[in-house]
């Protein structure tokens, strides 16, 4: 008999199976890269140590500071005192248990997802994990990756293994060519206005079509990352030459025969032609324009060119309900235009766009010219060497003679988990992920943008896109 | 993890419903980097009322808990589950738990048992009429007696067999060590590695 044919995410879990779950028991899987931070790691080490247990496996484990670190004054003791008492439990644990950190002030340090891509950690056909939602952004490459929570993180330090449920699987089929203007961050918003915050649910997402294959790596990690704004346990794209290439020389990447053979295994991660998904849902990439967010969640999104939908345009009761206290919270009226809607901070980060490419997209759409006065503006690049290379591309400087500030690398203003926050009632167009509420600061309210949006925004103090910059 | 087999401890009567993770432990005892010591944050803001349950004398060193339905609802953290094990709870019973605050109370050994609505109504007049008194859980046979009464409740089967072994989930995976460690012979070399570090 034929073998059956396969998903990417089935052909994954496939080969990482290490006992199968029998009479109602979960499958066991064998983790290839676990990426650990501050804030959901030090129970963990702890209870390690209680059991009296080691790290099974520190040469597959690596540890960054990102949630919780300044992005100012880096070189000062954190003000802080939990913060500080946090960070140095993340220190204290990587050596006792000789486990690699980049800390504040390290070339590698950075939020946790730009740091493993960065450095050629994340490959095509691993398994990764993190104890952060946003794991799903190693997905881009073809990894199975997936946020886990605290015990499973001191499980996976104990025992390099993670007990996983099976899982559906559901294509998401993007096709055709992205208008001028429309970006990655613009597909993902769009997908999850369509299918619903919770439409992921129990699901590993795979992103297919010819507009995810024209995407760069970094505007697949964009869509990967928001994979869990759709509530799905994982997001993934199959491999091919762009994640060749965008591999080929990063530091961990192999080398020699060991890529030869990588990439021969590697090209067999693709779904079999004859597979069948649990769910499919299609998506037009030509008829997309910006997408905003004007709710609390990431699924309340319209184009830009729309106004804020009336909430008795939603026939689900629950639906209607959510966003008539999202307005009020908002503090918006249906039928305002979203380009007539006014911010007072641009946030461009976090591990949804902070890479290099969201960064120069930004810069060239504001060379040359100064933000609006109503406005103020924060870039914080997603690690330490985003920033430097940015440098030495002058970014900087055209960020800064913009009147942005440019910061250090970190969270930031993505969770407010750090002195970055709004103050209440403040409204913010932000390249980040979460615009549910107090998430950016107490009473905060958030509109999530592409970077490009992100620009002509800072520029005209309204929700705009370059191309109504006209010649201004 | 501790075998659990059969458990008498002092009986606790939570006569509320929809008692949410927020409720069991408030948001400002996250910040904490131990997972131990979290006894004086559980149920935090309601031990400020003097008449709460666990403030009187009988039921302060409660291990028992009978609560309404729809316990553990709301916030994932498993910091609620902490903060229940540290004071000194071992079982909660009530008719409805969160689905993620029974998937987090497994990992942690605390037995969470699903009774019918009566069963709780019963319990509560029981123990109400005899402060201080203890109640046996026997999850062998999936029963709970207080003097007279006994009820049966729910737990599935592979979260129960997993506690009357005593086996967390660590340990439980680390019963397939063989099978770990062949899978790792097994693993192709290209696979990435974070030591030694490269930059
Ligand atoms: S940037 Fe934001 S979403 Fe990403 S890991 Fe940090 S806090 Fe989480």
């Amino acid at each position: 008999m034929a073998e059956k044919p396969l998903t990417l995410a089935e052909k994954i879990w496939r080969d990482h199976l290490v006992v199968k779950g029998e009479s109602g028991a979960p499958d066991l899987l064998y983790i290839d890269l676990h990426l650990v931070h501050e804030v959901t790691s030090p129970q963990a080490f702890d209870g390690l140590r209680l059991a009296g247990r080691q790290v099974r496996r520190p040469d597959l484990t690596i540890a960054t500071e990102d949630h919780n670190t300044p992005t100012i004054d880096i070189d000062k003791p954190i003000a802080d005192p939990t913060s500080r008492t946090q960070i140095e439990a993340l220190r204290h644990n990587a050596k006792e248990f000789g486990i690699r950190i980049h800390s504040l002030g390290d070339i590698d340090q950075g939020i946790v997802h730009v740091v493993g891509p960065q450095l050629g950690l994340t490959m095509p056909g691993i398994t990764v994990v993190c104890g952060d939602s946003h794991t799903s952004t190693h997905g881009a490459f073809g990894a199975l990756a997936m946020g886990i929570g605290t015990s499973e993180v001191e499980h996976v330090l104990a025992t390099q293994t993670l007990p996983l449920a099976p899982f559906k699987t559901m294509a998401i089929n993007v096709e055709g060519t992205l208008r001028e203007g429309v970006t990655a961050k613009d597909i993902i918003l769009a997908v999850i206005a369509q299918i619903g915050t919770g439409g992921g649910q129990g699901y590993v997402l795979e992103y297919r079509g010819s507009a995810i294959r024209a995407l760069s790596m970094e505007g697949r990690m964009t869509i990967c990352n928001m994979s869990i704004e759709a509530g799905a346990r994982a997001g993934m794209v199959a491999p091919d030459e762009t994640t060749f290439a965008y591999l080929k020389s990063r530091p961990h990447a192999p080398t020699g025969n060991n890529w030869d053979e990588a990439v021969e295994y590697w090209k067999s991660l693709v779904t079999d032609e004859d597979a069948v998904f649990d769910k499919e849902v299609f998506l037009d990439a030509s008829a997309l324009d910006p997408f905003v967010t004007w709710g609390t969640n990431p699924g309340q999104g319209v184009s830009l060119n729309d106004v804020v939908p009336d909430p008795d345009s939603f026939s689900d009761p629950n639906e209607r309900a959510a966003a008539i206290r999202a307005l009020e919270y908002m503090d918006l009226k249906p039928g305002i235009k979203m380009k007539d809607i006014q911010v007072d901070t641009v946030f461009l980060g976090s591990c949804t766009n902070s890479r290099i490419e969201d960064l120069r997209a930004a810069a060239k759409i504001i060379s040359g010219k100064k933000k609006a006065d109503n406005i103020r503006m924060m870039v914080v690049p997603g690690s330490q060497k985003v920033r430097l290379q940015a440098e030495q591309e002058g970014l900087d400087k055209i960020f800064k003679d913009f009147g942005a500030e440019w910061r250090f690398a970190g969270c930031s203003m993505c969770l407010g988990m750090n002195p970055d926050q709004l103050a209440p009632g403040e409204r913010a167009a932000s390249t980040s992920n979460r615009n549910f509420e107090g998430r950016q600061g107490k009473g905060a309210r958030t509109h999530l943008v592409s970077p490009l949006v992100a620009a002509a925004t800072a520029i005209r103090g309204t929700l705009s896109a370059p191309a109504d910059l006209g010649d201004n | 993890m501790e075998k659990f087999s059969v458990f008498s401890g002092v009986a606790v009567p939570l006569r509320r419903s929809n008692v949410d993770t927020d409720q069991i432990i408030p948001a400002v005892y996250l910040k904490r980097i131990t997972k131990s010591g979290f006894e004086d944050a559980l149920f935090a803001s309601w031990r400020n009322d003097p008449e709460f349950v666990l403030n009187q004398p009988a039921f302060a060193k409660g291990q028992v808990l009978v609560a309404g339905p729809d316990f553990g609802t709301g916030s994932s953290r498993e910091h609620a589950v902490w903060a229940l094990r540290d004071y000194g709870f071992r079982v909660v019973l009530s008719p409805k738990f969160a689905d993620i605050f029974r998937g987090n109370a497994g990992k942690q050994g605390l037995v969470t048992g699903q009774i019918s609505e009566a069963d709780a109504e019963r319990l509560w007049v029981a123990i109400e009429a005899n402060p201080g008194v203890e109640i046996t859980v026997d999850l062998t046979t999936k029963v709970a007696r207080l003097k007279d009464i006994s009820v049966s409740f729910e737990i599935d089967e592979y979260t129960r067999w997993r506690l009357l072994e005593g086996l967390d989930d660590i340990a439980l995976t680390l019963t397939h060590q063989l099978a770990i460690d062949e899978f790792e012979k097994r693993r192709p070399a290209w696979m990435p590695k974070t030591l030694p570090a490269r930059n």
